[in-house]
C-alpha cells in the first residue's frame, strides 16, 4: 500500500508542473466525455486547443484570444491576492457586472458630449462601480465578523437583478424602440474602447491586464503589503504576532479585486459587448476563479492560464459550430480542469511513498 | 398590501417553497458537524434537479425520481471526498470546483429535457384530515417530500443529540485529532457525512426540478443551495434552527412572489433580490459581535485531517 508523507515544504519542481499535468489529465478525461456526446474526441481536442492558433481561422481567433483573456486576468489577478491570504472573494461576478454598470452609465450621462476626458472617467466609475460592491463583503466581514463567501456570492444575484433594472429600466436605450438594452458604444467614440491595433483584438481591458500583472508581481515580490498577504496565508498566528492587521488584508484585498473586476466589466462593455444587456455578462468572474488557480495565484501564471482558458472559450465556440460540441460541454471542461488542478496538487503538499509495515 | 392573499395558502405554499432548501441544510448541517466545510452544495442540487428529472421522466416515476435526485448529488459529493479526504486539496476551493462543474454538467445533461413536464408528485392521501378547514391545508395536503424533509429535521436531532454515532460524529467534527487518537476512523466517518450531505441536497435539487417549478432549465436552483449554506450559519449548527431559517426563507420566498403577483406598489426587481438581501441581512445578525466559538461552529470546521502517524 501506497501512503502519504507531508513534505516539510511544499515542492517547487511540482508547484510548477502540477497545472501542465492537469491540464494534460483534463484534455484525457475531456476526451472521454466528447467521445461519450458521440463526437470524435481527437477532432474536438484539435478544434479546441490548436484550430484556434493554427488553423484555418487563426488570423481573426488569435485575436479574440485576448479579447476573451483580458477580463480573465484582470479578474483573477484581483482575486489570487485574496485567496493567498484566505480571504474568499467569490462574487467577482458580481463586481463585473457593477463596474460594467457605473462605467456605461457615466458614459451615457454624457453622452453625446465629444471629450477626451469622458473615457478616463468612465474607467474610474468602473472601478470605484467594482470597489463598492467588493466593500460590502469587506466591511460586513471586518466590522460584523459576516462570512465574506457567502455575502460575496448573494450579492451577485442582486447585481443581476440590477443589471436587468438597468437594461430595461435607466439605463436603456431611448431611441431604441423600447427593446431592452443600452446605446451601443461603438457609435459613441468618445465613450468607445476600441481595439488598439488592428487585427490584434487588444483593447484597453487587455493594457491594463497586463499591468495588473506586473503591478500585483512587484507588490508581492517587493512591497511589503504583498508580504503580509502571503505571511497571513501561510502562517495566520505567524502574521498576527508580526502586527498584521487581518481587517485591512480583507479590505485591501477585496478592494482591489473588486476594482479590477470592475474595470474589466467596463472595458467589455464599452468594447466586445458593445452596450448594457440583461445578459453581456459571460461568467468570466467564476471562471477567473479557476484561472486564478490554474496560474497558482502568482501573477505571471495567471497570464498565461488566462490565455489557455481564453483558447478553451475560443475552441470551445468553434468545436460548437463546427463540430456540434454543446456549449455546455465547455463548461463541464473547465470545471474539471479545477478538479484536476486541486487533486494533482497533492504532489506539491505530499510525498507518496510505500507504506511499510512497522515493528509493534 | 396583504389584501388579495389568503394566509391559509401562503403557509401551505411557504411549507412546500422552504423544502429545497431545508432538504440541502439539512445535510449540510451534518456535513458541517463532521468538520468540513463542503461549499459545492449548489452544484450538488443542480446535480439532483437534473438527474432526478432525467429519471423521473425516463421511468415515468416521481418516487424513483427523487431516488436518481439523490444519487446524482451524492455522486458528485463523492467527487469532492476523493478530493478533500484523499487527495489533501483546500475545502473551500473543492467546494467551488463542484458548483462550478455541477452547473456544467448538468446543462450539458439536460440539454434534451428542456420544455417537458415531468409526472406529477400527487399528495400524500390523509382522507378526511385534508377536509378541516385551515389546518387540512396547511397541514395535510401536501406531498410526502414535505413530511420526509420535516422527518430528515428531527431524525438528524435525534441522531447528533443521542446516538452514539452521532456522538462520534460531532467529535470528529470538534477535534479530529483526538477522535483519531480515541481510535475513530476520521476521514471514513467524514466521507459518509459527505455523501450524506450530497444525497439529501441531490434530494432538494430534485425537488425544485420535479414540484416546485416543475421542468427543466439551466442553472434552476438559482443559488438555493447558496442560501442551504447561509441558513446552517444562521441556525448555529442546531437542526431546529435550520427548520426555522429554512421557513423562514420559505416564507419570504413566497410572499415576494405573491406580492408580484398581486402587483403591489413595490417594483418586480426589488421583491425578487429581496431573498438575497434578507439572506446577507441574517448573516449579519447572527454573526455580529460574536466570535465562532459563540457561533457553535465546529471547531475543526474546514480543516482537512492528515494523520501524521
Amino acid at each position: 500500500m501506497l501512503k502519504l508523507e507531508k513534505r516539510p515544504s511544499p515542492s517547487v519542481f511540482w508547484g510548477r508542473a502540477t497545472p501542465v499535468l492537469a491540464v494534460a489529465l483534463t484534455m484525457m478525461a475531456g476526451s472521454l466525455m466528447f467521445a461519450a456526446l458521440g463526437k470524435n474526441p481527437f477532432e474536438a481536442i484539435r478544434t479546441i486547443f490548436w484550430d484556434p492558433l493554427f488553423g484555418e481561422f487563426a488570423w481573426y481567433l488569435r485575436g479574440q484570444l485576448l479579447v476573451k483573456a483580458g477580463p480573465l486576468i484582470l479578474i483573477a489577478v484581483g482575486l489570487s491576492l485574496g485567496f493567498r491570504a484566505g480571504i474568499w472573494n467569490i462574487g467577482a461576478e458580481g463586481q463585473y457586472i457593477m463596474g460594467a454598470i457605473c462605467g456605461a452609465a457615466v458614459g451615457l450621462a454624457a453622452y453625446p458630449t465629444e471629450s477626451r476626458l469622458i473615457f478616463p472617467v468612465m474607467v474610474l466609475a468602473g472601478a470605484f462601480g467594482g470597489w463598492v460592491w467588493a466593500m460590502i463583503p469587506a466591511i460586513l466581514k471586518t466590522r460584523f465578523n459576516t462570512n465574506e463567501i457567502l455575502v460575496s456570492l448573494m450579492l451577485v444575484y442582486v447585481a443581476e437583478t440590477v443589471l436587468a433594472m438597468a437594461s430595461t429600466g435607466f439605463l436603456r436605450n431611448p431611441d431604441g424602440a423600447g427593446f431592452p438594452g443600452s446605446r451601443n458604444f461603438s457609435s459613441y467614440p468618445a465613450a468607445a474602447n476600441p481595439e488598439l491595433i488592428a487585427g490584434t483584438g487588444l483593447h484597453w481591458g487587455g493594457v491594463a491586464a497586463l499591468g495588473a500583472v506586473v503591478a500585483a508581481y512587484v507588490l508581492l515580490q517587493r512591497h511589503i503589503l504583498g508580504f503580509q498577504i502571503k505571511l497571513a496565508g501561510q502562517a495566520p498566528r505567524a502574521a498576527r504576532f508580526a502586527g498584521v492587521s487581518p481587517n485591512r488584508l480583507v479590505v485591501m484585498c477585496l478592494g482591489i479585486a473588486g476594482a479590477l473586476a470592475g474595470l474589466a466589466g467596463m472595458f467589455e462593455v464599452t468594447g466586445p459587448a458593445g452596450q448594457i444587456s440583461i445578459d453581456f455578462n459571460s461568467n468570466y468572474g467564476f471562471t477567473a476563479i479557476i484561472v486564478a488557480f490554474l496560474g497558482r495565484l502568482n501573477p505571471v501564471g495567471i497570464l498565461f492560464a488566462g490565455l489557455l482558458m481564453a483558447l478553451t472559450y475560443i475552441g470551445g465556440e468553434m468545436a460548437s459550430t463546427n463540430l456540434g460540441l454543446p456549449s455546455a460541454a465547455i463548461q463541464a471542461f473547465q470545471g474539471m480542469l479545477l478538479f484536476f488542478l486541486l487533486a494533482c496538487d497533492l504532489l506539491t503538499n505530499f510525498r507518496i511513498v510505500p507504506a511499510r509495515k512497522e515493528v509493534r | 398590501m396583504f389584501g388579495g392573499i389568503d394566509p391559509a395558502l401562503l403557509i401551505a405554499s411557504l411549507m412546500v417553497a422552504s423544502v429545497p432548501i431545508l432538504l440541502a441544510a439539512t445535510g449540510e448541517l451534518v456535513v458541517e458537524k463532521a468538520g468540513v466545510l463542503n461549499l459545492g452544495v449548489e452544484g450538488m442540487m443542480i446535480m439532483g434537479a437534473v438527474c432526478g428529472f432525467i429519471t423521473a421522466v425516463v421511468t415515468g416515476s416521481p418516487a424513483l425520481g427523487f431516488l436518481g435526485g439523490a444519487a446524482g448529488g451524492a455522486g458528485l459529493s463523492l467527487l469532492f471526498a476523493l478530493l478533500t479526504q484523499v487527495m489533501q486539496a483546500n475545502q473551500v476551493a473543492s467546494g467551488l470546483a463542484l458548483t462550478l462543474f455541477g452547473l456544467g454538467l448538468s446543462s450539458l445533461l439536460g440539454q434534451g429535457y428542456v420544455g417537458i413536464k415531468p409526472p406529477h408528485t400527487g399528495a400524500v392521501p390523509f382522507g378526511p384530515l385534508a377536509d378541516i378547514p385551515f389546518f387540512g391545508r396547511v397541514i395535510f395536503g401536501h406531498d410526502p417530500l414535505v413530511y420526509l424533509s420535516v422527518l430528515a429535521v428531527a431524525a438528524v436531532w435525534i441522531f447528533l443529540r443521542n446516538a452514539r454515532g452521532g456522538l462520534i460524529l460531532r467529535a470528529v467534527g470538534e477535534s479530529h485529532d483526538a477522535a483519531h487518537a480515541l481510535g475513530y476512523k476520521v476521514r471514513r466517518i467524514r466521507v459518509l457525512a459527505i455523501l450524506f450531505g450530497g444525497a439529501m441536497a441531490g434530494l432538494g435539487g430534485a425537488y425544485i426540478s420535479l414540484v416546485r417549478v416543475p421542468q427543466w432549465t439551466d442553472g434552476i436552483t438559482a443559488g438555493a443551495g447558496w442560501i442551504a449554506l447561509a441558513i446552517v450559519v444562521f441556525a448555529s449548527w442546531r437542526p431546529w434552527r435550520v427548520l426555522l431559517g429554512a421557513w423562514l426563507f420559505g416564507g419570504i420566498t413566497v410572499l415576494q412572489l405573491n406580492l408580484q403577483a398581486a402587483g403591489s406598489g413595490i417594483p418586480v426587481e426589488y421583491l425578487s433580490m429581496s431573498p438575497y438581501l434578507i439572506t446577507i441581512l441574517v448573516l449579519v445578525i447572527m454573526s455580529s459581535g460574536r466570535g465562532r466559538a459563540a457561533l457553535n461552529a465546529p471547531a475543526s470546521l474546514g480543516q482537512n485531517f492528515h494523520a501524521a502517524r
